[in-house]
């Protein structure tokens, strides 16, 4: 079975220690949520999980695969605070490279995730000229397409609105039920199916 | 990507064209001081040029978060940025290449000596892209970071000038030069192999 595999992980940003001797387990189909005061390290956590920071000590493996190597690296998808946008290009070609860096190639499936999240006319859009709500949904569009197994969400829920935020959650619910995992950061209280918190 | 923002590539190279012009008004319009100046003048531009570019290299894309996802992707950094660096090279570099004739031709060089010009810019702009790329991924996310950018990066381009301007000048005298091109050829093989893993692992650091 392909399970995420948290173990021993410590995080020290300046001279606090954000948490210490973390571990946890996570099998296809769960949700994690992580929750916390404002600065108790859930974004340093994703960060650790996604291959950005290595973190103190401890280690992190997906089907036995550690952070950093090429597999576990395609296995995720990571969405952070900022946008991932560059306002230079308009929504297609942002979401093409935001999908093909993170190891898909497909051009219509694009397509198709901009028409799914109601900005199929903005596909020629500069993302300079989106509000911060548009950004968000066209990063999120990019969830339809990556074939990653793990998702990793930092706030996802910020700036989008109610029917966003709805069809977010269906999204997860989806990819949970076809064997997927979903770590998410948020401060709301989500009605999501089979979700854990784990409390930093 | 740079050529929909056309300022962030034709600033440095209106400051290269403009600060070129300059100096003939500055210093004097006699022939013959200003080819003696010529080579010098128009490589100490080009540094300074590349440099103002080399801000907007990694700046942008740590700002809006794509580089954190470069950084995350399953592909090798380092090749990424060399694509980065080739790019950048061929907005800054290149132009400049092919406006130096022209700005060689203001400051009185002979057609020997612009071709000299042009021979060791095709040789040490990829290098001066190359260092100037583990200078500007040391300062991503450093707020203000110009100044240091210049202070980290210039004396690695000293060995450049150095060896550049003197090929330009000794073939003035007919002087051989291959020894000036030479090194010239080590410092662009040197800076190509260790450049795009070193800055890589800047990158990497700095995003931490």
């Amino acid at each position: 079975m392909s399970r995420l595999i948290v173990n021993d992980l410590s995080c020290q940003r300046g001279y606090n220690e954000l948490f210490d001797n973390l571990s946890f387990e996570l099998s296809p189909g769960e949700i994690l949520r992580i929750s916390g005061a404002n600065g108790s390290g859930k974004t340093s956590l994703l960060k650790i999980l996604a291959g950005i920071s290595p973190g103190e000590s401890g280690n992190v493996t997906f089907n036995n695969n550690p952070t950093g190597s090429i597999a576990y690296q395609s296995d995720i998808f990571y969405l952070g605070h900022l946008p991932a946008l560059s306002p230079e290009l308009h929504c297609k070609e942002n979401l093409d490279y935001l999908t093909q860096l993170n190891g898909n190639n497909t051009g219509r499936l694009v397509d198709d995730a901009l028409a799914n999240i109601g900005l199929k006319n903005y596909k020629y859009e500069y993302a300079a000229n989106l509000s911060a709500g548009q950004k968000r949904r066209v990063v999120l569009a990019a969830l339809f397409v990556t074939q990653a197994k793990i998702w990793l969400l930092d706030e996802p829920f910020t700036a989008l609105d109610a029917d966003g935020i709805k069809s977010l959650e269906n999204q997860i619910t989806t990819h949970c039920e076809n064997g997927g995992l979903c770590i998410l950061t948020t401060h709301q209280d989500s009605k999501l199916p089979n979700l854990r918190t784990l409390a930093l | 990507m740079a050529l929909r923002n056309p300022s962030s590539f034709l600033n440095p190279l209106l400051f290269f064209v403009i600060a070129i012009s300059l100096f003939p008004l500055a210093i004097s319009p006699e022939t013959h001081t200003l080819s003696n100046i010529g080579p010098g003048v128009i490589w100490v531009t080009c540094m300074l040029s590349v440099l103002l570019s080399l801000n907007a290299l990694f700046h942008y894309d740590y700002d809006n978060g794509v580089l954190e996802q470069m950084v995350i992707s399953p592909y090798s950094l380092s090749l990424m940025l060399l694509a980065k660096i080739t790019a950048h090279w061929l907005l800054t570099g290149l132009p400049i290449i092919l406006l130096s004739p022209l700005m060689g031709m203001a400051l009185f060089l002979d057609i020997d000596s612009i071709y000299i010009l042009m021979l060791t810019l095709l040789l040490a702009t990829p290098s001066l892209s190359l260092i100037g790329a583990i200078g500007a991924s040391l300062i991503v996310g450093v707020k203000n970071s110009g100044m240091l950018l210049s202070l980290l990066t210039l004396p690695l381009y000293i060995p450049i000038l150095i060896f550049a301007t003197s090929a330009v000048s000794q073939a003035q005298f007919d002087l051989s030069i291959s020894g000036q091109l030479y090194f010239l050829a080590t410092i662009l093989l040197i800076s190509l192999m260790t450049s795009p893993f070193v800055s890589a692992i800047a990158l990497k650091i700095s995003l931490e």
